[in-house]
């Protein structure tokens, strides 16, 4: 048996991992004012509407999935019934 | 020279009929050695129509040989390639032989230049790919099975109905371009968009496919689902309908993807989402969106196997595929989460992996035709990959919290066919020219603009922030043990609910319909599936014979076939019933 890897049970390596993310989010809001943004629809030329929109669209899936969930939610032997 | 060539089809169905007999080593190369050699031989074809034959007076192509039609032979001959190595160590020749025949079916479907041949090979491939879910060999396996191959003989069906009535109409069984308009060619049209899964007739794919072997269900993956999208781009390019069930198809089955506890059907459903952008590619139907409906296929194909693969080791190894009994595998599977965080990435459209240079050109074209809902529910559905296929898939399995399993990686062959598919993911990726230059179209595209990179990377990064806030909350969903319905429900509750009541106090009204619908259907099944069962039992009872059975025993022995045959346990039964039923249609028809 091979050793393990525990990498992540360190919460020191969680957390520099998350920092990393949020500095990965900053940049990429950062690069968007070097970049030409000429073509496409309207609302792309809005600062920062695709991370808006990852976000929002990121939040109503999983607040729709859980509506959903209590519609079509049933024992996993339902079938069998 | 090329007639001294087998065709693709040829190879794989000839080459599997030997697997039983051999062993070890020797068999382990031999099965690599068939994609292998179709390779070759497809890379040298000539353009035009080849492997042509007279039967009945008819014109078959076994060999239509054009750009559409080589990429996708391609893909699925290196898919082959990936499943057969991913499966090599497997000990049942039953999904050996049903694998290999079943993409070689497929490679039959994509060259047909002509209905007959077409038609032909869909059903070996629908029956084919029923023996890789019932090898399983599970109740739920064969329930599933026999659900499953009962949809693709009515898919089958529609679609054999329509090339009737168009074969009447045009009076040629060649077919490219049908578009759509009358009935004819919307029984084709549903017919092939059964088997791309296309909403509404899609509850199969999400039924069946999670009840594969860990190696059959990356078979299933790549083939079925593919072949119809190159029919449809073949036969409906520009069909508007497209638009529309593709839309449903890319948002609808990522909220199921979402509350899945089912690694599998989680990407079941995945699955129906990208062929969604697919469709909604062909709908467009301009030369940017078809070049990005192929291109995406190709790319989708690896990724989606890849991902496959991933939780095909992860239950062979630990025998578990739920997100509530799994967790923490990076610990001593390292190297199969690495690949899988690579799918991942590839089909969340990563700059620099494979889904972003084939998934972009559909969103772009959706942007140059100004439809601005569908590019909305484009990215939206982007968004929605991230979190299902993109977080879900290796963070339930991976990380999460830990389950406590200390599974070992899979078998080298297994990394390794991975291993492979991670690389032509990040290959694609980045060296994307190569296949731009073999899109049926002309390809001028740059996926690589400071536009695209930047905007995709803030729609991924953004999501995924979404993600770590609702779960540092404890506002994401919880996985919980469950199932979830689907349209499935139909036909498995309410269909027997609707017989009951139907049994009970509407018999003169289920007389009627079962006089007018049900009872032709009835007949001509019966037919076929009594003929089939009849021949069986013809040459299965004088080989009998020969064996030397008599009497009491005989009898025993032909009573069970016959039973197997009409119970539908056999399927291949029903499969070459309705291929022979075809053969005699067209006989009578002439």
């Amino acid at each position: 048996m091979k050793k393990e890897l525990t990498i992540f049970d360190n919460p020191k390596n969680v957390k520099r991992l998350r920092l990393g993310f949020y500095v990965a989010l900053v940049l990429v809001l950062v690069a968007e004012l070097f970049i030409d943004k000429h073509h496409g629809f309207e609302v792309e030329h809005f600062f920062g509407f695709y991370a808006v929109y990852g976000f929002i669209s990121y939040v109503f899936l999983i607040f729709a999935a859980k509506l959903l969930r209590k519609i079509v939610m049933r024992k996993e032997d339902y079938y069998d019934q | 020279m090329i007639n001294n060539l087998l065709p693709p089809v040829v190879i794989f169905i000839l080459g599997a009929v030997l697997i039983p007999f051999l062993k070890g080593k020797l068999k382990a190369s031999y099965m690599l050695l068939i994609p292998i050699v179709t390779f070759a031989i497809l890379v040298n074809l000539p353009q035009g129509n080849i492997w042509t034959f007279e039967f009945w007076g008819y014109n078959l192509i076994m060999g239509r040989v054009d750009k559409l039609s080589m990429l996708f032979s391609y893909v699925f001959t290196i898919m082959a390639f990936l499943g057969i190595l991913f499966a090599l160590k497997v000990k049942d020749n039953l999904q050996h032989v049903a694998g290999i025949v079943y993409a070689g079916s497929t490679l039959g479907v994509v060259l047909a230049g002509d209905f007959f041949t077409l038609y032909f090979f869909w059903e070996i491939m629908a029956v084919s790919s029923t023996f890789l879910i019932l090898a399983s060999r599970t109740k739920e396996s064969k329930e599933a099975g026999f659900r499953y191959i009962l949809f693709h003989i009515i898919g089958g069906l529609l679609l054999l109905a329509g090339i009737m009535l168009y074969i009447q109409k045009t009076g040629s069984i060649q077919f490219d371009y049908i578009g759509l308009d009358g009935l004819a060619s919307y029984l084709i049209f549903a017919g092939i968009a059964l088997n791309a899964a296309a909403f509404p007739l899609h509850a199969w794919l999400p039924d069946a496919y999670p009840n594969g072997t860990p190696t059959s269900t990356v078979f299933l993956s790549a083939f079925t689902t593919k072949s119809a999208v190159y029919l449809l781009i073949r036969t409906f390019p520009g069909a508007g309908l497209l638009i529309w069930i593709g839309a449903i198809m890319v948002s609808l089955p990522i909220f199921y993807a979402v509350l899945e506890n089912d690694i599998r059907r989680v990407l079941s459903y995945s699955l129906m989402n990208q062929v969604g952008f697919m469709l909604v590619g062909i709908g467009i139907g301009t030369e940017l969106a078809i070049n990005g409906a192929v291109a995406h296929a190709f790319c989708h194909i690896i990724y989606k196997a890849l991902l496959f693969m991933a939780a095909g080791s992860v239950l062979q190894m630990t025998g578990k595929i739920k997100c509530t009994d799994l967790g923490g595998l990076y610990k001593t599977m390292p190297l199969t989460c690495f690949f899988c965080i690579i799918g991942a990435a590839s089909i969340s459209a990563f700059p620099f992996f494979s889904g972003f240079i084939s998934k972009s050109m559909i969103i772009s074209a959706s942007a140059h035709e100004k439809m601005f809902m569908i590019w909305l529910v484009l990215q939206f559905a982007s968004t929605g990959v991230v979190d299902h296929a993109g977080i879900k898939v290796p963070f339930f399995m991976f990380f999460g919290h830990d389950s406590g399993i200390r599974a070992k990686e899979p078998p080298l062959n297994m990394l390794l066919a991975m291993g492979i598919a991670a690389f032509l993911c990040v290959a694609l990726g980045v060296f994307y020219q190569p296949l731009y230059n073999l899109l049926p179209y002309a390809a001028d595209y740059v996926p690589y603009t400071g536009a695209h990179v930047v905007g995709q990377l803030q729609l991924l990064l953004f999501g995924a922030f979404a993600f770590t806030l609702l779960i540092l909350s404890g506002y994401y969903i919880p996985e919980i043990r469950s199932k979830n319905l689907d349209a499935d429900w139909t036909y498995r509750k309410l269909g027997r609910l609707a017989y009951k009541i139907a049994d009970k106090g509407l018999n003169y009204i289920n007389k009627i319909s079962e006089i007018f619908v049900i009872g032709i259907v009835k007949i001509i099944a019966g037919f076929f599936k009594d003929m089939a069962a009849k021949l069986a039992l013809f040459i299965s009872v004088n080989f009998w014979l020969m064996l030397g059975y008599s009497g009491k025993r005989l009898e025993i022995k032909k009573l069970r076939l016959y039973d197997d045959i009409m119970n539908g346990t056999l399927p291949i039964g029903i499969g070459a019933a309705v291929a022979t039923g075809f053969i005699l249609l067209v006989f009578l028809l002439t």
